[in-house]
């Protein structure tokens, strides 16, 4: 059990490995430190092109703007129309709608296929090489693709629909048209969970399934007493990783759906674009993505707290 | 050998065997094998079938003539520029990304400042900011900077939004490297610059092709960048290429499909040379 140490443990060795360090460059042995300037391009850059942005989404977000003239300041305007906004509390709501649906799709299929991934099945690296590929197409050409498959009159589905009684149309009805979003976003970032919980999986101590089979315990008993429990982290960063990316989902609805049927489909950040890029609001726009920060953001943060899982440095220990 | 062993030590085999080959997963892992691929079969196919053909018949056979015509109306529909343009994007994006990664994160490994692992964090932070959330000040800065429709619009952004990734994995990477190795090159009179280019660089070659391929990978399929920073024909990238062929060819599918089967075949020839840096780059992303 020694992999399952408390976090206690970790910043107790880590603080030893520091006064280790430290000692010895206190005695003059820290060779060629390199100077803290290096990293300021990067800083800079980043800084520019991310931070400064975001802060000025939030700036923007107080603001009415045409994209044309100058922005100007109009205080709390934007955001006392989100809140009475019925277009964005049914965006909020299908995005909400959309997360949840994914995650209930991905997660288990995903935990069930990494688990089996992480195993010593003959032909297991071949299909798992074959599973792989969705996540090479892009977006785009996922929509694209998955777009014309489910044309009513020459897409596959008016072959496979029948089978399975769905309706050719199913980008034309409100229900199918979300779940078909939920349905082609998972088809395509599966496998990246799927290695996720690959990786997860193989980092569990063999020792825990020996001592399990000794005590008599079955295959299935050893998924819900050891897997699961020691994939605890992993589900956790899988599944922010899902949060946010659905609540930030875009291309697929833009290029399937345009929204639609109606506005069934749009979810908040098409609503964003449409405000922004094509009723050129910008400040509210501005202040629809800054509220699908805040939200993406404290979802992520709650769902971390709740786990206890506190940082992603060690995520390659052992690999 | 193995099998030896197995017969020879049963309480072996118990371990080798771990997971056990659950039928039901499997059969799981096969359902989900063919919703994978009968979309890609599919993509294939449709390319290869003449429109008159894909508008009557059944779209799961494969097309009793097939034709590379299809292909021919893509390529001579501008998709060399796409493909230059997209490969331009991608090359400057990476250039970037480990130009500014590797120092930051070889900064943020070996010195112990407060100011390095304050910005260490900050790009922890970035990896949450969604690409959705600034795209209207990032239309006002680009603009304000002379780059709208350039691909300088679009490389600029991509690059920042790899960094936190790329500074997450390199300082993993640069993490494993021992001190004894500075220290010896230290006693040799290496300068921090020789350090970091003869050891550190050499050392963290895994985590730096999995940085290359990623963003790489990142600027070769972003879409919300171009769609917003560009406008022109002549900066259009593969991505929004594909998105405008969907109104251009209208109800010739097997021409879309075809552009979308030619968008894929860079990334599939990389993949099939660097697939172990990829895949085991993506499998640290979560990590235990």
């Amino acid at each position: 059990m020694t992999e399952v140490s408390t976090p206690l443990e970790k910043q107790r060795s880590r603080a030893a490995a520091a006064t280790k360090r430290g000692r010895r460059t206190a005695a003059g042995q820290g060779f060629g430190r390199p100077s803290v300037t290096w990293a300021l391009p990067g800083i800079i850059f980043f800084g520019l092109f991310a931070i400064v942005p975001m802060a000025l989404a939030v700036y923007l977000s107080f603001c009415s703007w045409d994209g044309l003239t100058s922005p100007t300041l109009v205080g709390l305007d934007n955001w006392t129309r989100l809140f009475k906004d019925p277009e964005f509390r049914q965006a909020g709501w299908l995005s909400l709608l959309l997360t949840v649906i994914s995650w209930a799709f991905q997660t288990p299929i995903a935990l069930m296929l990494g688990v089996w991934a992480a195993g010593r099945q003959r032909n297991r690296a071949v299909l798992s090489a074959i599973f792989f590929v969705p996540l090479l197409l892009s977006t785009t050409a996922i929509a694209v693709l998955f777009h014309s498959l489910l044309d009513p009159n020459f897409g596959v589905i008016k072959e496979i629909g029948p089978w399975f009684g769905i309706d050719p149309n199913i980008l034309g009805s409100s229900t199918g048209a979300l779940l078909t979003v939920a349905f082609v976003g998972g088809w395509q970032f599966m496998p990246f969970h799927t290695l996720i919980y690959q990786g997860g999986t193989r980092q569990i101590p063999q020792v825990l399934y020996q001592a399990a089979a000794i005590d008599g315990a079955g295959p299935v008993r050893q998924f819900f007493s050891i897997t699961l429990p020691q994939l605890r982290n992993t589900i956790t960063t899988s599944s922010v990783l899902m949060i946010v990316g659905s609540l930030t989902y875009f291309d697929t609805v833009l290029i399937m759906t345009k929204g639609g049927p109606g506005t069934d489909t749009t979810i908040v950040p098409y609503l964003m674009y449409r405000t922004g890029f094509q009723s050129y609001d910008l400040g509210y726009a501005s202040a629809i993505a800054t509220a699908l920060v805040v939200v993406a953001t404290a979802l992520s943060l709650l769902m971390v707290k709740f786990s206890g899982f506190g940082s992603m440095r060690s995520t390659r220990e052992g690999m | 050998m193995s099998a030896q062993l197995n017969t020879a030590r049963p309480v072996r085999r118990t371990r080798r065997r771990r997971p056990k080959g659950n039928p039901l997963v499997g059969l799981g892992a096969l359902a989900w094998l063919v919703i994978v691929l009968v979309p890609l079969y599919t993509l294939l196919s449709s390319s290869l079938t003449r429109q008159e053909q894909a508008l009557s018949g059944n779209p799961l056979a494969f097309p009793t003539d097939p034709t590379l015509e299809n292909y021919n109306t893509v390529l001579s529909s501008g998709f060399f520029t796409l493909l230059f343009n997209t490969a331009v994007v991608a090359v400057a994006t990476v250039a970037i990304v480990l130009a500014l990664s590797v120092p930051l994160a070889y900064v943020a490994v070996r010195t112990r400042s407060r100011l390095s692992s304050m910005a260490f964090r900050t790009f922890l932070l970035g990896v949450a900011i969604p690409a959705q959330a600034v795209v209207v000040p990032l239309y006002l800065l680009i603009a304000e900077m002379g780059l709208y429709d350039s691909l300088a619009a679009v490389i600029l952004p991509t690059a920042a939004f790899s960094m936190p990734v790329a500074v997450l994995v390199l300082t993993s990477t640069l993490r494993d490297i021992s001190e004894e190795l500075y220290e010896a090159m230290g006693l040799d009179g290496a300068t921090p610059l020789r350090m970091l280019w003869q050891l550190a660089v050499p050392m963290s070659r895994a985590g730096i092709s999995t940085v290359a391929i990623f963003s790489a990978l990142q600027a070769w399929n972003g879409f919300l960048f171009p769609l917003i920073l560009t406008q022109s024909e002549e900066q259009r990238v593969l991505t929004l290429g594909l998105f405008n062929f969907m109104g251009q060819f209208g109800l010739n599918v097997p021409a879309l499909l075809a552009a979308v089967v030619l968008s894929v075949i860079p990334i599939f020839t990389v993949y099939l040379f660097a697939r172990r840096a990829l895949v085991n780059g993506l499998m640290g992303v979560g990590g235990k």
